[in-house]
């Protein structure tokens, strides 16, 4: 699907002015000396629009909020303010049948292959409790899904009747993916899917699931750090730095020029396969600073080699550069250098 | 080119390392040979499983008592693989110095780090304590820990995860190690810290003239890192040569697979070749090559015939029945693409 006809459509997913806060708790020493309660502030301010069909790659360091964005969107996590609308209606107050119907619609797929499927439950156990506690097929018909299913992931006849502990990395993967499948969502959350991965078996996962988000017309949230597969997958990608997204814009423009300095930065700093483009100094300095003390103006004018007084004063908003957003008040210039 | 006139610090011939019973052992490393020379650093890649840690642990003979260790570690011409403990003691951490995956866990949390990095002078230097505490913080200043001075004093729960790998290598330096063994050190890191440690451990080596052999499972780390790289698979190496040339010119199917299955010049969302199967676990490999399951141009000779790691070029072997039957199956793929 081509970028022009998704600006046409109307939003799957929409979120405006996410928030999300979590409170440290207070320790008696702290109470005593009259010290604030801390407060991590894993987002900022997440606007964000996802076409139905739509592969939106998200990368950012660990500790920007990434994962949080993904369980807040997947219900996991309740924002502290702002909206998220799935298909025009709000979904944080979502109660009963309603919060049931979008659950089964939006389904996450997780990180660990090792620690996300139950070890005492055999494949055909973990698949039928999802398919019939929604009460997606009734009888027998719940077995034929199952075999199904497997097929659709492509793992040999008799994986049903096996525990998790028989099969590969890579194969329980393709558990989670089925399990996220058997509820036949619209929207498929995959927070790090391959990560875990070892490198001759992430190509398998990720061709699963291009090839069925293409058949099965899903939108997916692809969460992840590596750079490569997020540009190989993803119609558009947003970066985020600090619980806030500073450029997003479709990945093949995103990667060949990025516009944001942070942007640039962690594309530069991750590893190419061009021995003849070795670096002697590193990509970016310092490190993410505490999400419990984000810096005013631009959360990335610590180690922002541009940074001008500026940057220390003002929050540059995400407004259109070159063909996607970037929150940076010198993006055009610094892009153009 | 001025490496080849320097010296070679570490031979290895014909290493094999087993664990359990002598009857049927789960041979790990399975007749390894390769060399390393000052300033020079070696990249070992391959996937979990592949024997690359235990060809590190073997070396300082850290893998005993569970592990039995055959063949020739020339350290400077001396075997270490006959010496007991207190001889070994002399070397590991001396002349050899490690550093590890998981900075979390290799630190003593109890101890401030100033304490860890004196423990290591006391033991392998003569210096007071006063001497030994002007060199850890010229040490943490090396690795570029801002304000070394006052952080002696700090515990490893205060330091962030590229922190805590930084405090890790000044540890290993302390002794002013002539070869350094890096088992994965950046998989933890985010790609900006990675790069980071990344061009420390390259400026480190250059100047001080140290050996480095860093495990890895990324290619990308390899390109952007490694002077020659070796490649291992089921616990054999399968390629080894100089970085550019192997990752430009790859000739063992294991290797061309693995750099097909990385995306890059790809048209995006296509399906990326995949190498089909999954790596072999230690109690089935065949008799022959390793690879021969996954292996696109295995023929009927490769699962009882065991391929010997041939010369083919300058610095370069590779151990294959069918080079040149691999070559034609992947041009021919190139092509199709």
């Amino acid at each position: 699907m081509s970028r022009s006809s998704h600006q046409a459509a109307t939003p799957l997913l929409s979120i405006h002015d996410l928030h999300m806060r979590f409170e440290k708790r207070r320790s008696l020493s702290d109470m005593l000396a009259g010290r604030p309660r801390q407060v991590v502030s894993a987002l900022n301010g997440v606007d964000l629009d996802v076409m139905p069909a739509e592969t939106l790659g998200i990368v950012g360091e660990s500790g920007c909020g990434k994962s949080t964005l993904a369980r807040c969107i997947a219900g996991l996590n309740r924002p502290t303010s702002g909206d998220i609308r799935f298909e025009g209606e709000s979904v944080i107050d979502l109660k009963g049948a309603k919060r049931r119907g979008y659950n089964k619609r939006v389904q996450m797929m997780f990180q660990d292959p090792y620690t996300s499927l139950n070890p005492r439950m055999t494949v055909r156990d973990t698949l039928r409790e999802a398919i019939t506690v929604h009460h997606m097929r009734e009888g027998a018909g719940v077995d034929r899904r199952v075999d199904e299913l497997l097929d659709l992931v492509r793992l040999p006849d008799g994986a049903a009747d096996k525990y998790p502990h028989e099969f590969s990395g890579g194969q329980r993967q393709r558990i989670g993916i089925a399990r996220a499948l058997s509820l036949e969502p619209t929207c498929l959350v995959a927070d790090e899917l391959v990560s875990a991965l070892d490198v001759s078996v992430q190509a398998q996962v990720v061709n699963l699931l291009l090839e069925l988000q293409d058949n099965l017309g899903l939108m997916v949230l692809f969460v992840a750090h590596d750079l490569r597969l997020v540009r190989h997958v993803s119609h558009r990608v947003a970066v985020i730095y600090l619980g806030a997204i500073v450029e997003i814009a479709p990945s093949e423009a995103l990667f060949s020029k990025p516009m944001h300095p942070y942007s640039q930065a962690l594309l530069a700093a991750a590893p190419s396969l061009d021995p003849t483009a070795r670096r002697r100094a590193p990509a970016l300095s310092g490190e993410l600073p505490s999400p419990l003390d984000i810096p005013p103006g631009c959360p990335f004018h610590v180690r922002c080699p541009h940074a001008t007084a500026l940057c220390r004063q003002e929050k540059p908003t995400l407004r259109p550069v070159g063909p996607g957003m970037t929150a940076c008040h010198f993006a055009e210039t610094i892009a153009g250098a | 080119m001025h490496q080849i006139e320097k010296e070679t610090v570490l031979d290895v011939r014909g290493l094999r390392t087993e664990f359990g019973l002598a009857e049927c052992p789960l041979v790990a490393v399975d007749d390894v040979s390769f060399q390393v020379k000052a300033g020079e650093i070696l990249g070992l890649v391959g996937e979990s499983g592949s024997g690359k840690s235990i060809t590190l642990r073997s070396i300082l003979g850290i893998v005993r008592p569970r592990g039995r260790v055959w063949g020739e570690i020339l350290w400077k011409g001396r075997d270490l693989v006959p010496l007991d403990e207190a001889a070994l003691r002399r070397v590991r951490g001396r002349e050899i110095a490690m550093i590890f995956q998981e900075p979390m866990s290799s630190l003593n949390p109890l101890l401030t780090v100033g304490l860890q990095i004196s423990e290591n002078l006391a033991a392998h230097t003569d210096l007071n304590s006063k001497e030994r505490k002007a060199r850890a913080i010229e040490l943490l200043d090396m690795v570029g820990i801002p304000a070394a001075r006052n952080r002696l004093g700090d515990y490893p729960h205060e330091f962030s995860g590229g922190m805590r790998q930084r405090v890790m290598i000044a540890i290993a330096l302390a002794s002013n190690p002539q070869l350094l063994l890096a088992d994965e050190p950046t998989t933890a890191l985010d790609v900006t810290i990675q790069d980071q440690i990344l061009r420390l451990i390259q400026a480190l080596s250059r100047d001080l003239g140290m050996a480095v052999i860093l495990v890895t499972h990324d290619m990308g780390v390899v390109a952007e890192t490694c002077d020659r790289v070796a490649v291992m698979y089921g616990g054999r190496l399968c390629e080894t040569g100089l970085t550019a040339d192997v990752i430009a010119d790859a000739r063992h199917p294991y290797s061309l697979g693995l750099l097909r299955s990385i995306p890059r010049d790809v048209a995006p969302r296509t399906p990326l070749y995949s190498i089909p199967g999954a790596p072999p676990s230690l109690n089935a490999l065949p008799a022959g090559c390793a690879f021969t399951a996954r292996c696109p141009v295995a023929g009927p000779e490769c699962r009882d015939v065991r391929p010997s790691l041939e010369t083919t070029g300058r610095q370069r072997q590779v151990a294959c029945h069918h080079r040149e039957e691999a070559l034609i199956h992947f041009s021919a793929r190139e092509a199709a693409q």
